[in-house]
């Protein structure tokens, strides 16, 4: 947290977006501080993105209320722009222009002066190693190098606050790594507050100080990552992981059969069960092979984010929609029908 | 893309000695604010917009390409079909001769004359190609098969019927399938025969009479009539359709341009990064209008250009009158890109909305034709869009040379439907970009 901030940077008070019959953000009441990263996680048409649609003043509420940096994003819209950056999932650039092109056009959108804006774009540029193309126009890019100007974009107004949706998302590894360095490098060194979106856990584990995870329009937990995971498998349990070869289709049924077992989770032959005993692997790992389950390994795990994604929102992140949908309940523009497959408890 | 992965390890290299970004001062409130700097911002931003949508523009080598292509297409294609009494030649036509002259079975002297003057006639002007016939029945076929678009029958007394004091007949026989081409076959066959009809009265009076040759034209034909334009030269199609053309394609670059430029925007998500700028609205479409009213202008003059140096158009009134109708034709028919904008959620549902909008203004605005040759009904159309009215200021500038007194009426219904338009279509924009 950036010393002397006294009021968070975003505050929400019971904020909804209703599109016709559908509740696409219900009733989220969020808060982040001046200065942290917070992992805003949720499945496919979970709501994310609206969210960030109307903290970012793209969309207008239809209840509740919101403020950024102190400011109403609706009455006070103009002012929360001044303050807001955003790298959205599609980038925000003009092929046809250049690098600098593009950096100058947003600069003298949010009014940075000519000085200010010419040393800007110079440290931008520099940062993420792409000063020397500065002048080249951004359709001869790799995904890579537009995703760097696209970050730094939204950087040349100078923001306070930054969103960012999805900013790795179908990088290579190196701008990856490159992207999240200089996320925490905006926190660390610039006291910048970052909201970001990710597919990837791992990432979100590595860069967020906060985590709140939405699913269905509402926040199902908001906390640091290292609380959440414990959260999930309390003291006095264990979490076994098992690799089965060829599962029936009842062996998530036979394994919850076993004796001091709470919960089985089951992706295709892996399964996550947890066991109400401070050292329960061996009676799982016993139970499963007295079921005659073909084991192929079995650990003691600790719980990962990606545990509790599926333990708050019932499905892992990167589900495909492969099967057909079961149920009838269609829930906005995520993928229809997904069926939770295992729910840890 | 080889190249470019190689580019990128060398940034990796450079990135090292990266310096530390300067921490923002924050700003203070009270300077965010402020009327009169509002104002200088909006037009300093849609100028910014507008330079961006232009470097856009002229870095887009197909639209480059399509400035010129497109109005020149247009001009020849509407141009050349356009039926004109110059451009038709060589039609082929029949001359049956069923004369039976003293019952000899052989044409008499007045129809062989006859024939031959047809023909001496056509030799200079050669807008038919003639063909002898036998029958009627066989011409009819001819002309089913297309191989003949009509015929001129002389019927079997002819000769005889005249030199017994009475009338010679003559049937002009044409293809009713294609009415514009058949039409002009027989009004010039009728005039050609006329001509000769003359011809030979005088010659007629003269033997009688005596009278001097002129004298016995004066009895025979005493009226006649000369074709006079109000300005010098004989004004081609093209110089009719010229100025129209300059402002449908004004039109469609306001109307079209505009719903494009904003869909693609939507569609591709930079819209998004404008509208999070702390920028107003205004701004933006008034920044895309100016960026295409710059090119709907260029465009314009493209089409003018064209119609100078390859058509052989020549413009009567002011140049400067010429431009500012240019810009008056965008101003008016821009609030109607606006509105496409605003009710059009995508790109195709644009296009919809421009195609329903533009094929009739395109076509019952007296561009093409004039709406002189429309029934009332499609007149009654006309006379509400107000494509009719430029182009019609813009013709009487080019053609008749008119100043701006006399296109004052046109002005006016321009000014106010451009008004009238943007009054609506600026708040419905408002109100869809911020849903």
């Amino acid at each position: 947290m950036a010393a002397g901030s006294d009021e968070p940077m975003i505050q929400t008070f019971e904020i909804s977006k209703k599109f016709d019959d559908f509740t696409a953000v219900d009733k989220v009441s969020i808060h982040v501080d001046q200065g942290e990263i917070y992992g805003l996680l949720g499945p496919n048409g979970a709501g994310k993105s609206t969210l960030i649609r109307i903290l970012t003043t793209l969309t207008v509420p239809s209840g509740g209320r919101a403020t950024i940096d102190g400011l109403d994003i609706v009455k006070q819209a103009e002012e929360v722009r001044e303050v807001v950056g955003l790298v959205s999932e599609k980038m925000i650039m003009y092929d046809k222009l250049t690098a600098y092109e593009n950096l100058r056009l947003f600069a003298k959108l949010y009014n940075v002066s000519k000085k200010e804006m010419d040393t800007r774009i110079a440290e931008l540029l520099q940062i993420v190693g792409m000063t020397k193309w500065a002048d080249e126009r951004i359709e001869k890019f790799s995904t890579g190098m537009k995703q760097r100007i696209n970050v730094i974009r939204a950087l040349v107004s100078m923001p306070r606050l930054v969103f960012m949706d999805e900013p790795t998302l179908g990088l290579d590894p190196q701008s990856t790594a490159d992207i999240r360095d200089l996320i925490k490098r905006l926190r660390d060194k610039d006291g910048l507050t970052i909201v970001l979106t990710t597919h990837i856990m791992n990432e979100a584990d590595m860069l967020c100080d906060r985590i709140g995870v939405i699913d269905r329009g509402k926040i199902v937990a908001q906390d640091s990552p290292s609380n959440l995971k414990s959260q999930i498998v309390e003291k006095g349990r264990t979490l076994v992981n098992l690799d089965l070869e060829n599962p029936p289709v009842d062996a998530g049924e036979r394994l919850k059969a076993i004796e001091g077992v709470l919960s089985v989770a089951q992706t295709e032959n892996k399964v996550k069960v947890i066991v109400q005993n401070e050292d329960g692997f061996q009676q799982v790992l016993e139970g499963a092979i007295k079921n005659g389950f073909k084991v192929r390994n079995a650990s003691v795990a600790l719980p990962t984010l990606e545990d509790v994604f599926l333990h708050y929102t019932g499905r892992a992140m990167d589900d495909k929609l492969v099967e057909k949908p079961k149920s009838s309940g269609h829930r906005g523009h995520g993928p229809p029908g997904f069926r939770p497959r295992g729910r840890i408890r | 893309m080889a190249m470019v992965d190689d580019k990128e390890n060398e940034n990796i290299e450079e990135k090292k000695e990266a310096p530390k970004i300067k921490k923002a001062p924050p700003k203070p409130r009270a300077a965010r604010k402020g009327g009169t700097i509002n104002i200088r911002r909006t037009l300093s931003h849609s100028a910014w917009i507008a330079h961006k949508d232009l470097l856009e523009f002229s870095r887009n080598r197909v639209m480059l390409v399509m400035l010129f292509v497109f109005p020149l297409f247009m001009m020849v294609m509407v141009g050349y079909i356009f039926p004109s009494g110059s451009s038709v030649k060589d039609m082929p036509v029949a001359i049956v001769n069923q004369d039976n002259f003293n019952d000899t079975g052989q044409p008499g002297p007045e129809s062989i004359m006859l024939v031959s003057t047809v023909r001496a006639i056509n030799d200079n002007s050669h807008f038919f190609k003639f063909k002898n016939m036998t029958s009627e029945a066989k011409v009819k076929e001819a002309i089913k098969h297309g191989d003949e678009m009509g015929a001129l029958i002389i019927a079997a007394n002819f000769t005889n019927n005249l030199r017994t004091g009475g009338q010679g007949y003559i049937t002009v026989l044409y293809d009713q399938s294609n009415p514009t081409i058949s039409a002009q076959i027989s009004a010039v066959l009728d005039q050609l025969v006329n001509q000769i009809g003359t011809q030979h009265a005088v010659m007629q009076v003269n033997q009688t009479t005596h009278f001097s040759l002129n004298v016995s034209k004066s009895i025979v034909t005493p009226y006649k009539v000369t074709n006079k334009g109000t300005i010098p030269g004989n004004p081609s199609y093209f110089q009719f359709l010229a100025p129209g053309m300059m402002m449908l394609v004004v039109m469609m670059g306001a109307m079209s341009g505009l719903p494009r430029a904003i869909a693609y925007e939507k569609d591709s998500g930079t819209l998004d990064g404008v509208l999070v700028a702390p920028t107003s609205r205004l701004s933006i479409i008034l920044g895309k209008v100016m960026a295409q009213t710059v090119r709907a202008f260029i465009q314009g003059m493209v089409v003018l250009l064209l119609a100078i140096v390859l058509f052989g158009v020549t413009i009567h009134g002011s140049i400067l009158l010429v431009v500012f109708m240019l810009l008056l034709g965008t101003f008016s028919f821009i609030g109607l890109g606006i509105m496409i904008t605003s009710v059009a959620s995508d790109e195709s549902t644009a296009s919809t909305f421009m195609m329903v909008l533009q094929f009739p203004m395109m076509f019952l605005s007296g561009v093409l034709f004039p709406i002189q040759q429309m029934p009332w009904y499609m007149q009654a159309i006309a006379k509400v869009m107000p494509l009719t009215y430029a182009a019609q200021a813009m013709r009487k500038i080019i053609v008749l040379g008119a100043g701006i007194q006399d296109i004052m009426s046109e002005l006016v219904i321009l000014i106010v439907f451009g008004v009238v338009l943007l009054a609506i279509s600026i708040p419905l924009f408002k109100r869809t970009m911020t849903r």
